[in-house]
This record gives structure tokens, C-alpha cells and sequence, in this order.
């Protein structure tokens, strides 16, 4: 047996592919591992709840604010109080920005050298530099749109980067006329950035065809929050998975009753966990989350541009789900637009500015669940405190984790199509890691776990019943 | 009056006054953390560390030795900058002081020390004490992994508030603010809930409960203000 191993490179954290040869040289089995261990849910015992948002933030410094927000709701039902109108508006509004400043990270940063300069292009200038001297524009374009979504969370939370502004009970502190006119006036040209990456995005797309059709298209399971109406939902709501032909599985679950629908397996072999819909077992439940998954799951999301798009995605597929993860990239790109459009709803609305923005209360439940869309797909926060407040257990369940048997899929598929063991090409490399990279991965806040493995090992047999678990003491 | 030197600045002082005192009347500042104004000082951080010329170069405390005729003070030099330096980092790799998420960072008196002294780092290993948060009191916590044992709350509270909750528990670098005699704070039957013990706190050990991180702005001002206002017996 021959093993290939593939570093995964432009994401956020380290990862590793290796792929299995068969006697004959041909593809076995090829896997996705992280190679890294956190110890979040360990280490936050101890700490109170008010400190939560802040420690959680520090789980990842390119989505931060998903941490911050998801944990906050977590607080919220602890304190059992509902925010105040004008905080949960403003938490949208910089959840937003994170939306917009990681997926222009994403697609122009880190993902556009790939699809503008070519699969088999020389990896030395692969990169966003080899793309700033091809086209400048491009490049200088993603960097402004980055800073445009970074200047919506410095403007609310003081800070790009780890801002502590997210409390239990609503927002630390009002937004400003000022800043809310100064992001006002420079809407336009992030708008016209979004759109142009759009448009782009889809006259590429005919020179992309063997990548779609094999960069993870497989039928599986979708799971995203949803709104009233089944409306693109980003901050609250309820959670929907839909099939591969856009039929609703399962919906209007609550979020806090997680445990009872989502199952976390442990492989042996990576520091990252495995969910899976319970009702499917494990590894059939598979489903993937994040943009692609939030347009699947959603019946529309209610802004012009944005369900403009939305329709002309829909369409490739005639109306069932999109299906190939390669497209993650078209729908982060779509999510731009549908955030920039609510930004200038939320603009728009004076109830912005209004100085009520925290409940403030003691300790009235022992558990509380926080559930968010992170940029990366669905973040659970799962809290336990005493009487007091201070944390007792903790259970992060991480967008990228839940893409775990997905992007495990995707590397399978993209070995057997572009690896036939005669000869091993940059062009087969790179297109194993921008398999792994369309996810947009996240591995930093994804193996937050305790980092010693395994702690509990779990034997499944093919239809997700547990056959046999072990436990090994520390 | 007293006539002595500080930094080689004539200074006069009256009898009885400190040599910070003294110091601050004439403009000139000396680190401190344990003292804190209508407390009596008790010289236990040692920033207010002094070299004094003509007593052969030793060092005393500022904040607890009086000002004293003939004095010649050295308060600022490098070796003293070295000195205090030292100190804070010592405070720093004792117990577990994370900014990051404190209740206290940007208000911090410790954080602030470690600024104007240029601490840009810390050289001791770090001990890493597991340490507990007791947040029992309905409207206060305290963290031991952020207490530098200043002792303020302690004297604040038998001082100022007279209900003599506080005190201290072990010894060297195993000791514990406690409440009564080891109650969770909670249980206290003393403690009176004024909160002049969060108040004098110089970190984020003592805070107010829902205060999240960045949030706890402290008024230690305000044992002052509290003790100038009582009649005078």
C-alpha cells in the first residue's frame, strides 16, 4: 500500500489529506485529518458566564464575532431574558459584517487564485499576490470589501478583530448616528464589489465544469436555521434539513433540543468530530452546512438582488438542491450580496440607535443553549452553570465539524477522479485542496475540543447503532 | 516642615506625611498597588520601592516610611525601574492574569503598571495555580487567579466599612483572601454587600457580577471620599 499526503494550505488552521493506494495503485480511501487540538470546552470550566463571549471569541481570530454572538445567545437563555429589539438588530448587523468580511476573505483571498489563474498554474504565483499582478482590480476590490465588513464590526465593537461587545442579555453599548452615516457612504461601492464577484463568478463557471461535477457532488443531507416563512436566516430561528432533491427532512426543530437529532462521532484518525443526523445514522446522515446549505434549506431570502441570484442558482439544478460543494463559492458570493442589502435595511431603521439594548439579569436557568450561522455554517453553544454563573460543562459544536463526513466525501471524489496512480500533478494536489478549501474551513474553532484523543471511543456499526464504547480515563 | 530631597528636587513635607506623599505634592509619581488613599499603608507590593542616598543606598518602601529630615531619595533611576519591573512580573507569573477576557482589562491598575513600566514580558515561568472563582454573593464575585494579595479589600473592609469579612487565609504564596473564617462569600453572615471591597480592588479578582469582559470600571476614589465626610472624633 502507497499513502500520499497533501498539506492543506490558504485555510484557516492546519489539515492533512491522505489518500490510500490499492495494490493495483488505484484510490482505496483518501481522508481529511486535523492535526490540531484546542481544549475550549476543558478549559472554560470554572469561568463565569459573563466572560464566555470573550473567551469564545478567542477561538479563532477570522470569525470571532460568530463565537462572540452564538455565546451571548447561550448567555441569554441562562439569564432566561429576551435581548432587547435594538441589540438583536444590532447583533445582526455585525454578524453581517462577518459574513461579508469572511466570505470576501474566502473568495478573493483565498479561494480566486484558483479559479482566475488556473488549476495547473505554477503554485509559486498561485496566491493572492500572483493574482494582484494579473488583475490588480480583483485584488484590490476583495481587500476593500474585506475592510468594508470589518469596518461594520470595529464601528459596533470598538475592534476588528475579538471585539467583547456581545453580552448575555443584548450588546454592551448603542450604535452611533456617526458611524451608521459614515458605513452608509461607502455601501455603494461594497455593493458594486459583491456584484461584480457575482457576475464573474458566473460567466466563469462554463470553464469550471469537470471541478463542479467533481469537487464533493454528491446527494446528502442540508441543515440550516430558517426564519418565519422559511426565510435566509443568519442569527435566530429554527433549524431544516433538506434532501439532495430539496425535499424538507426534517423542520421547525428546536435548537436547543440539538442533542436529540445531532450525533458526534470520533474516528481515531482526526482531532475533529464527526456529527451526523441521528434519524439517518452514522456515516448515512451526513449533511453539510454554511452558505451552500443556508440556500438549500431556505425558500427564499427576501431581498431583491439576493433572491435574483438565488433563482439563477436554483435553476442549474432545476429547483432540487445544488448538490456540488465547488459551488459553496457561488453561494458565499450570493450571501454577500443578501448581507449587504439587509445591512442597508438595518440602516435604514432608527430603531438602530436606540439606547436599550441590554436585559439585565441574575442566574435563572442552569443550561442554556446559544445557535447562530456563523459564516461557516451552524455554531451551537451548550452551556451548564451553578447557582452562581460559573461554567460547569461546555459543548461547542463548530460549523466546520459539522462538514466533517462531507469534506471526507469531497477528497474521496476528487482522489478517484484526478489520482490514477500512474502520476501524481500539482494540478491533482491543488485540486484536493481546493476541495477541502471550497468549505471554507475553519479548523482553529473546529477542534476546540479537548485535545487529548481519543477520550471516549465509540464503535458504530453501519446503521449508527452503537455497538460497543469505550472510555479511557486521564 | 521636613526639607528633604526627591529626585534631587528640594521637597518640604509635613511631619508625619510619607515620602509618596511628600513625592506627590511636588509633582512626582511613584508606582504603587497596595496603597490606596484612606487606607493605611501596610509597604506589601513593594512598587513604591525607594533608594535613599545617605542611608547607604537602602531601599524602603515610600508609601509606608515617613518623610524625614535630610532625606536625599532616589525615586526614579534604572536599577529602581529594573526593581519594580521585576516585582510586576513576579505578581504576573504567580497566578493566572489573562486580559484577554478580564472583567477589567483597560481598567486595570496592574495592566497599567505593566504599561508604564515597559513589562513587554514576563521572564519567570509562569506557575499556572489552579485556582477557584467564587461567585456565590448574589451581587459580587471573586476570582483568586486575578488576586495580587494587595490586601485592599481586606482593609477596606475593617477600615471603612468595619465588618471585618475579609481576611487572610495560608501563607507565602499559598495565601487566600477569604471571607469570614473560608465561607463562600455568599454565606458570609458579616459581609454587609456594600461592594468598598470590589470598589478598592486594583484587578479584576473582585467584581461586579454581570459585568462582562472589558466592563469593570473601579472607584477606589471613593474610600476616600467616604472617610473625609465623617465627623472627626
Amino acid at each position: 500500500m502507497r499513502e500520499i499526503k497533501v498539506p492543506v494550505t490558504r485555510i484557516e488552521g492546519h489539515g492533512l489529506i491522505t489518500v490510500e493506494l490499492n495494490r493495483a495503485g488505484k484510490v482505496s480511501k483518501a481522508r481529511f485529518h486535523v492535526t490540531e487540538g484546542r481544549g475550549f470546552e476543558r478549559f472554560c470550566q470554572g469561568r463565569t458566564l459573563w466572560e464566555m463571549p470573550a473567551i469564545t471569541a478567542r477561538t479563532c481570530g477570522i470569525c470571532p464575532v460568530s463565537h462572540l454572538l452564538c455565546s451571548a445567545k447561550a448567555g441569554d437563555a441562562i439569564l432566561a431574558v429576551r435581548p432587547p429589539r435594538a441589540a438583536d438588530k444590532l447583533r445582526r448587523l455585525m454578524n453581517l459584517g462577518q459574513y461579508v468580511q469572511s466570505h470576501a476573505l474566502s473568495f478573493f483571498h483565498l479561494s480566486s487564485p484558483d479559479l482566475l489563474l488556473g488549476w495547473d498554474s505554477d503554485p509559486a504565483k498561485r496566491n493572492v499576490f500572483g493574482l494582484a499582478a494579473t488583475n490588480p482590480q480583483l485584488a484590490l476590490d476583495g481587500i476593500r470589501l474585506r475592510a468594508y465588513g470589518q469596518e461594520i464590526i470595529a464601528a459596533l465593537g470598538e475592534r476588528r478583530v475579538h471585539p467583547a461587545w456581545a453580552v448575555p442579555g443584548g450588546v454592551h453599548a448603542p450604535f452611533t448616528s456617526e458611524a451608521r452615516d459614515r458605513l452608509a457612504a461607502k455601501l455603494p461601492e461594497a455593493m458594486r464589489i459583491a456584484t461584480d464577484a457575482l457576475a464573474l463568478y458566473e460567466q466563469g463557471m462554463t470553464d469550471w465544469g469537470e471541478e463542479i461535477a467533481s469537487f464533493g457532488d454528491f446527494p446528502s443531507l442540508f441543515m440550516s436555521l430558517v426564519g418565519e416563512n422559511g426565510a435566509w436566516e443568519h442569527h435566530d430561528g429554527r433549524i431544516r434539513l433538506v434532501d439532495a432533491e430539496r425535499k424538507i427532512v426534517a423542520d421547525n426543530l428546536d435548537p436547543a433540543r440539538y442533542l436529540e437529532y445531532i450525533g458526534e462521532a470520533v474516528e481515531g484518525w482526526s482531532y475533529l468530530k464527526f456529527p451526523y443526523f441521528q434519524e439517518r445514522g452514522y456515516p448515512d446522515g451526513v449533511y453539510r452546512v454554511g452558505p451552500l446549505a443556508r440556500l438549500n434549506c431556505c425558500d427564499h431570502i427576501g431581498t431583491p438582488l439576493a433572491d435574483a441570484a438565488v433563482a439563477r442558482f436554483r435553476a442549474t439544478a432545476d429547483g432540487k438542491a445544488v448538490t456540488s460543494s465547488f459551488h459553496y463559492h457561488w453561494a458565499r458570493l450570493i450571501e454577500i450580496v443578501a448581507a449587504l442589502e439587509r445591512v442597508k435595511i438595518y440602516f435604514d431603521d432608527p430603531e438602530i440607535l436606540s439606547p436599550r439594548v441590554r436585559a439585565e439579569a441574575g442566574i435563572n436557568e442552569r443550561e442554556g443553549v446559544g445557535v447562530h450561522e456563523a459564516p461557516r455554517g451552524t455554531l451551537f453553544h451548550h452551556y451548564g452553570v451553578d447557582e452562581g454563573g460559573v461554567i460547569e460543562k461546555v459543548n461547542l459544536i463548530v460549523s466546520t465539524g459539522h462538514n466533517n463526513l462531507a469534506m471526507n466525501h469531497t477528497v474521496t471524489q476528487i482522489a478517484h477522479h484526478y489520482l490514477d496512480g500512474q502520476k501524481i500533478t500539482e494540478g491533482l494536489l491543488n485540486r484536493m485542496e481546493g476541495g477541502i478549501r471550497a468549505y471554507d474551513p475553519c479548523l482553529s474553532c473546529s477542534v476546540h475540543a479537548v485535545g487529548q484523543m481519543p477520550l471516549k471511543v465509540v464503535l458504530l456499526g453501519s446503521d449508527g447503532n452503537v455497538l460497543d464504547e469505550k472510555v479511557r480515563t486521564a | 516642615m521636613i526639607n528633604l530631597r526627591i529626585d534631587d528636587t528640594p521637597v518640604q513635607a509635613e511631619p508625619g506625611q510619607t515620602i509618596l506623599v511628600a513625592a506627590r505634592g511636588v509633582g512626582i509619581r511613584i508606582p504603587t498597588l497596595c496603597q490606596v488613599d484612606a487606607l493605611s499603608p501596610v509597604g506589601a507590593c513593594r512598587l513604591c520601592l525607594v533608594e535613599i542616598r545617605n542611608w547607604n543606598g537602602r531601599l524602603v518602601p515610600a508609601c509606608a516610611t515617613p518623610a524625614q529630615e535630610g532625606l536625599d531619595v532616589v525615586a526614579h533611576s534604572e536599577k529602581l525601574t529594573i526593581l519594580r519591573r521585576t516585582i510586576l512580573e513576579l505578581l504576573f507569573a504567580e497566578r493566572n492574569h489573562i486580559c484577554a477576557f478580564c472583567v477589567s482589562s483597560g481598567h486595570c491598575e496592574l495592566q497599567d503598571l505593566a504599561t508604564e513600566l515597559g513589562m513587554d514580558h514576563v521572564t519567570f515561568p509562569y506557575r499556572f495555580p489552579f485556582l477557584s472563582v467564587d461567585a456565590t454573593h448574589p451581587k459580587f464575585g471573586l476570582d483568586h487567579n486575578r488576586c495580587v494579595l494587595c490586601g485592599r479589600c481586606v482593609r477596606a473592609c475593617s477600615e471603612v466599612e468595619g465588618a471585618y469579612t475579609w481576611g487572610f487565609s495560608g501563607r507565602g504564596v499559598a495565601t487566600l483572601v477569604e471571607a469570614d473564617l473560608g465561607d463562600p462569600w455568599g454565606a458570609s453572615k458579616t459581609c454587609t454587600a456594600c461592594g468598598k471591597c470590589v470598589q478598592a480592588c486594583p484587578v479584576g479578582a473582585m467584581f461586579e457580577k454581570g459585568k462582562a469582559t472589558a466592563e469593570q470600571v473601579k472607584r477606589p476614589e471613593i474610600l476616600a471620599e467616604v472617610t473625609e465626610r465623617r465627623p472627626r472624633v
